[in-house]
């Protein structure tokens, strides 16, 4: 398959890794969105790809070719760096022909890409402008325009979003994925924000510590999380997590046991059950039903309720001490210090293992 | 009691607060109006009595002809037509011109390209930079003493290597044409660590992501520093070229011990032309009016510069 394969791909800076082993396959027409909290690794694999850090072992190819040995100007590659990173004494129309004249491409096709470019991201306007003279979005702009004409081979976002505000972000959101869909190439997008992640992506690769946790549709990702990590980094509120351990199985199926002993049949296969039998049980906020004290797997103590406007989130202490957060109905007439029931749904939790391994098969 | 109470508060409801709140406000503003000249005045005090009195006062005197110990005698502008025909200020006018030409470009080329060569964060780079800003540090007389040493015709460093290549040593110090531009490279020697210094910060405020989107649009080394690096910087190659102007038409030190203006006035700049008729011919009024003249160039000079690089971008 061409495209952008990545093979055990490790990188150090002196002594400390940054890259462990990542290896990851890239459709030549697919949007991967790389997901996971500061540090991960994540914009350094960007910058592996691009050609600005070297690595240390492993293959990059591109298309079925190796770059990783290539300068960056000659990988076919474009990157949208998060500050923009548009050359300040030149205007919009020269940040986007600088590129093109150093790769030899005629005048006359150079005019023609950027007059399209332009025509695409409606910023005819803007061409003969500064950068300076530029709001926030008409950077983000102009930063994509110049990516665009180079028509390269793979785009490659650096957490673009970040620097505009709730609204700007995402309109932009909506343009990126417009663009994707109308120029059909392959385009790695990095960003911490899981919204962005889960709109924009075709699929998901969560990092963490410098490996790959998950790759897989947002659908796969929230529904079947490989790991306790993916689980609590996507979806928001996080997944709720309560320590348990293995209780006498009733049936094929694994039974756990909360820690003040409330019992729960779990949709695990009982020859799944770990050798320690400590398990660690997730739930994500709309598996946990709000009724009335007693009649509910356990009970707890409302810290505060949430409202949001279509649902509401409480926030509910457990007899065990744990805090987990519940969706309750609109309008939620529950006030702090109620004691409500919770009714744990057996079917939808995920059950992980003291090594952070989802047990609960997927599909 | 409580009725004086209740008049004082319709009082100040009526003529606002009361004249005790105004006197400590007051009070309070002219403290902070005393600390702040306190703070100020020392070096105020310094500056009006050696900086804009004398300008004043050097316009004044030049129009007068004037000894220094003797009185003085209004004479308008004689002082400028007579220098406008003296023949070695004209010698030492187009000396300076010469020596500005020669230092200012070299300062600034060699300056940056010491800059470029040595941004980066290893040792030797660390090394080299202090190495290169050491001579700053220098006073004139050392850097002068040194310099001699090495052109002095007579077993100087140049001419004993010259000697050891089988050529005759080169009299730089005492040839007409040779002696500026020895001072030239005396001053170049001497200068070069602020010009690399100021171009050494610019280049570390450049953000690390131009060069990175530049490398992904392919640009090559001389691609790079031509567009992106150089005007990155040009406005603190602008601040170098107008400080180093000014500082070079006031060339005086290394042409009074290394040549003494000669051979021959042949590198008589024009402050040393001030000095030798100021202070050896006490004839402070026509020194007077020489130095404004080189205030005006000097100010002509910078400001072109300024406003030609102005013009440019906009």
């Amino acid at each position: 398959m061409s495209g952008l394969a990545l093979k055990d791909v490790s990188k150090r800076f002196g002594s400390t890794p940054v890259l462990d082993r990542v290896s990851l396959d890239i459709a030549p027409d697919e949007f991967v969105v790389v997901l996971g909290p500061s540090g991960c690794g994540k914009s350094t694999l960007l910058r592996t790809v691009a050609g600005l850090e070297s690595i240390d072992s492993g293959t990059i190819e591109l298309d079925g070719k190796r770059i990783d040995p290539l300068p960056p100007g000659k990988r076919g590659v474009a990157m949208v760096f998060q500050s923009y990173a548009l050359y300040p004494h030149m205007s919009v129309r020269e940040n986007m022909a600088f590129g093109l004249v150093n790769s030899g491409v005629a005048r006359g096709e150079a005019e023609r890409r950027i007059t399209e470019a332009a025509r695409m991201l409606e910023m005819q306007h803007l061409l003969d402008r500064k950068p300076a003279e530029l709001s926030g979005g008409q950077r983000q702009r102009a930063a994509i325009g110049r990516a665009i004409v180079k028509e390269p081979k793979l785009f490659m976002f650096d957490e673009p979003l970040s620097n505009l505000d709730a609204a700007l972000r995402s309109r932009t959101r909506q343009e990126i994925a417009a663009l994707h869909r109308r120029i059909k190439t392959a385009m790695i997008f990095v960003t911490h924000d899981q919204t962005e992640a889960m709109t924009l992506a075709d699929r998901i690769v969560v990092m963490n510590q410098r490996r790959i946790e998950q790759i897989g549709t947002p659908r796969e990702v929230y529904d079947h999380p490989a790991t306790e990590f993916v689980a609590t980094f996507v979806g928001s509120p996080p997944m709720n997590i309560l320590s348990a351990t293995c209780a006498s199985p009733r049936g094929a199926m694994l039974c756990a046991a909360l820690a003040d002993g409330t019992p729960l049949e779990t949709s695990v296969p009982a020859a799944s059950a770990p050798q320690d039998g400590k398990l660690r049980i997730g739930a994500r906020p709309e598996a946990l039903r709000l009724c009335v004290s007693g009649s509910g797997d356990c009970d707890g103590k409302i810290d505060f309720v949430e409202f949001l406007g279509d649902r509401s989130y409480a926030f509910v202490s457990l007899a065990g001490g744990e805090r987990v957060v519940a969706l309750g109905g609109v309008p939620c007439t529950l006030r702090p210090g109620e004691v409500v029931g919770i009714q744990i749904d057996g079917s939808s939790v995920h059950v992980f293992d003291s090594g952070g391994r989802n047990l609960r098969p997927a599909g | 009691m409580g009725l004086l109470c209740t008049s004082s508060i319709r009082e100040a409801a009526i003529c606002g607060p009361p004249a005790e709140m105004s006197a400590a406000g007051t009070s309070r503003d002219r403290s902070e109006a005393a600390s702040g000249i306190a703070f100020v005045g020392p070096y105020l005090v310094v500056f009006l009595v050696l900086l804009v009195y004398p300008l004043f006062s050097g316009v004044w005197l030049s129009l007068h002809k004037a000894d220094l110990f003797g009185g003085s005698e209004y004479i308008g502008g004689e002082n400028y037509t007579r220098l406008l025909r003296d023949e070695v200020f004209r010698q030492a006018v187009w000396n300076t011109v010469y020596f500005v030409l020669l230092t200012v470009p070299a300062l600034t080329v060699i300056g940056l390209a010491l800059a470029l060569a040595l941004n980066n964060a290893s040792r030797w780079s660390t090394l080299l930079r202090g190495l290169f800003f050491s001579s700053s540090v220098l006073s004139v007389t050392i850097v002068t003493l040194i310099w001699r040493m090495v052109l002095v015709p007579d077993g100087g460093l140049i001419s004993n290597a010259l000697g050891a290549l089988g050529l005759s040593p080169v009299p730089f110090l005492s040839d007409a044409k040779l002696a500026m531009p020895a001072v030239a490279i005396t001053t170049i020697w001497w200068c070069i660590g602020l010009p690399m210094m100021l171009f050494l910060a610019a280049l570390q405020q450049v953000p690390r992501e131009l060069y990175e989107a530049a490398a992904l649009d392919n640009a090559g080394r001389w691609r790079t520093l031509f567009h992106i690096t150089l005007p990155s910087i040009r406005r603190t190659a602008l601040v170098v070229v107008v400080i180093e102007i000014i500082l070079q038409f006031q060339l005086f030190g290394q042409a009074q011990i290394m040549t003494l203006g000669g051979p021959n006035n042949a590198s008589l700049p024009i402050v040393l032309f001030i000095y030798q008729i100021g202070f050896q011919r006490w004839d402070i009024g026509y020194a007077a009016a020489a130095s404004e003249i080189l205030f005006a160039i000097i100010l002509v000079a910078a400001m072109t510069q300024f406003l030609a690089s102005r013009e440019r971008r906009t």
